[in-house]
């Protein structure tokens, strides 16, 4: 390993002295490397960090009154706040009519996620730390969703929960009357998002359970803890991160999720990214989901803020 | 094998009380209910789609009930299968062009950028990389309607919805990839190879292509096969920022599709996206192993990325 690779551990300030030292008298220009980064960070300031300071333009503008098209206001000394306000207040003011699909994503968001925790660490102790025969068809089928497009698979399972499908043959065979899935049903809709999503809690418990090492483990039973007690003292511990960063990162696409209660629900199950995809496609609404996306940049704001501390600070003990 | 290919959610549900409670005491016994919760999941995650990969065979128009096999859907029917509806024959080759666009410029940019934060030490490296990272958690549709909004208010005169807007918005969700994968492999090379070179007399340019770039060979390679895969499959990003519905891909096609009245044709077209990005994997997979000479870490680069 490189001497900066066996200094990275120690805090920041005296790496990046020490990566300097290993650096000066070395040939490069001091523009060299920087150089390298600049197309990608333009491209980042252009395509990615503009668009933000739009959405506030758009939120913080003003619209125009015959077509309800937006009048963005690109100056923000001269931002005024009312079509933001006229927005937010439909969340708590008169009918409340964003009230209820902030609500029910919060609680289907809640509800998916924790589905996903309880299946998805079953899955991920069995692979990481039980599995022998097959382990590798198992990772192959763990990781292959990744490869079928989300549309594909919730698409599919339109498919099967349709009033002739094959899910209501299954139940008709115990004797069951078919049911109406596709009608607004919470739960298809929440078990869509669990299919969804359920391979990006998978892997990162995988990983963090894969990387206990077995040692810590006999060391604790023999010290005397039961299977049990060395599952609740040593392995969830120190898989607590892992949940964590599951937890986070399949919850953080299901807030701005719209088209899986497209396919699967109705009207009675709109979540919050539907608001905004119907903000954005009506017209006379446009202005609208500029103020939306803004209130969900700061709803997620903090989940994703920890997570990249957090992966911050694994990669520097990593490395 | 043949015992574990059984184990299907009912009869893991039937068993469950009983060996759940037979594990935690005994947990060296064969622990039969965790296998038949991982196998039953596999079963449930992989299934539908298989089923909906079949359906795309199916004579009848019907999508959820089976009536026969045929070939209707891919090129027989003269109206309705893929080959011969035009709006999905062109989307197909929309989704195709979007995504070797976005990889052609995805991919070096993110290469660059990768070298460049890695090399350049110090805090802008240590900022630009977290805003880096940024694009990579945020949710896709917040990204996708900034776009919008900035295509439709800011950038109205320079870029219209379409090809452009799809490509540069693609481009922009995708460019982590690269760089979180490229990066990777470089701190496990470090910089003694380029340092060697140039003690031989070899140029930073020199050392850079004739060095690094070979060694970074397998990195490259997980990232375009990674990008592609992930563009074909893009559904929120190229939708908002489709124009006419000629710019609109498959994934786009589907979702309207299945909100109508879909016919097994849309299953084809599904299949076509499941097969092209398979295939991507798969080749990229023999060339890996190939060029890197090592074996598993193909399972160790979606994990990883799945990790940041």
């Amino acid at each position: 390993m490189a001497s900066t690779e066996g200094a990275a551990p120690v805090s920041g300030r005296r790496r990046r002295r020490a990566a300097a030292a290993s650096r000066s008298g070395v040939w490069y220009p001091r523009w060299y490397w920087p150089s390298f980064t600049a197309p990608g960070l333009l491209w980042l300031l252009l395509f990615f960090a503009l668009p933000f300071y739009v959405v506030l333009s758009v939120a913080f503008g003003t619209i125009e009154p015959l077509f309800r098209t937006p009048v963005p206001v690109y100056q923000f000394w001269w931002w005024d706040f009312e079509t933001f306000a006229q927005t937010a207040e439909k969340f708590y003011a008169g009918d409340r009519i964003y009230l209820d699909p902030l609500i029910r994503t919060l609680l289907y968001v809640g509800a998916a996620s924790l589905i996903c925790l309880v299946i998805g660490y079953a899955v991920a102790y069995y692979t990481a730390r039980l599995a022998t025969r097959g382990r590798a068809l198992i990772l192959i089928l763990l990781v292959a969703p990744f490869w079928i497009s989300y549309l594909m698979r919730i698409y599919a399972w339109q498919s099967l929960l349709q009033p002739d499908g094959y899910i209501n043959d299954a139940i008709g065979v115990i004797g069951l009357a078919p049911v109406e899935w596709l009608a607004g049903k919470p739960i298809t809709v929440i078990l869509g998002l669990v299919y969804g999503y359920i391979p990006f809690m998978i892997l990162p418990l995988f990983g963090f359970l894969d990387r206990i090492p077995s040692s810590l483990l006999e060391a604790g039973r023999d010290l005397g803890a039961s299977p049990s007690q060395t599952f609740r003292r040593v392995t969830l511990p120190m898989s607590k991160p892992g949940i964590l960063a599951g937890l986070i990162i399949v919850s953080l696409p299901m807030f701005g999720d719209y088209y899986t209660n497209d396919l699967l629900g109705s009207e009675s199950t709109s979540m919050y990214g539907n608001l905004i995809d119907n903000a954005v496609n009506s017209s006379g609404q446009t202005p609208e989901a500029g103020s939306l996306v803004l209130i969900l940049i700061v709803l997620v704001m903090v989940p994703m803020l920890y997570y990249l501390r957090a992966t911050k600070r694994a990669t520097e003990e990593g490395s | 094998m043949s015992d574990v290919t059984i184990a299907r959610p009912e009869s893991a549900a039937g068993a469950a009380p009983r060996s759940a409670t037979g594990w935690i005491r005994n947990p060296w016994g064969k622990p039969r209910f965790l296998r038949a919760v991982t196998w039953g999941y596999l079963a449930w995650s992989i299934l539908p789609v298989l089923i909906a990969v079949a359906f795309s065979f199916n004579s009848g128009r019907s999508r959820s009930t089976w009536q026969g096999f045929s070939m209707r859907w891919w090129y027989q029917d003269p109206f309705d299968s893929l080959w011969h509806d035009a709006a999905l024959r062109s989307a197909m080759f929309q989704t195709f062009r979007l995504s070797l666009l976005t990889v052609l410029l995805a991919v070096p940019l993110g290469t660059m950028f990768a070298i460049g934060v890695d090399r350049w030490r110090g805090r802008p490296a240590a900022t630009a990389n977290g805003f880096m990272l940024f694009s990579f958690v945020l949710p896709e549709i917040i990204l996708g309607v900034s776009l919008f909004l900035l295509f439709t208010n800011l950038f109205d005169e320079l870029v219209r919805l379409g090809t452009t807007a799809q490509v540069l918005g693609l481009v922009t969700f995708q460019l982590s990839y690269p760089v979180i994968i490229v990066r990777a492999r470089l701190l496990s090379i470090g910089p003694e190879y380029e340092e060697a070179a140039m003690d031989l007399g070899a140029t930073p340019n020199q050392a850079l292509r004739r060095v690094l770039l070979p060694l970074l060979g397998p990195a490259i390679l997980a990232s375009v096969a990674l990008v592609f895969a992930d563009s074909v499959d893009n559904f929120v990003t190229v939708r908002y920022l489709s124009g006419q519905a000629p710019t609109e891909p498959l994934s786009v096609k589907i979702y309207t599709a299945a909100r109508a009245s879909p016919t097994p044709a849309v299953n084809a077209a599904a299949t076509v996206m499941l097969v092209a990005t398979l295939t991507v994997i798969a080749v990229a997979f023999v060339l890996y192993r190939r060029i890197s000479g090592s074996r598993g870490e193909e399972i160790a680069t979606p994990a990883a990325l799945a990790e940041l």
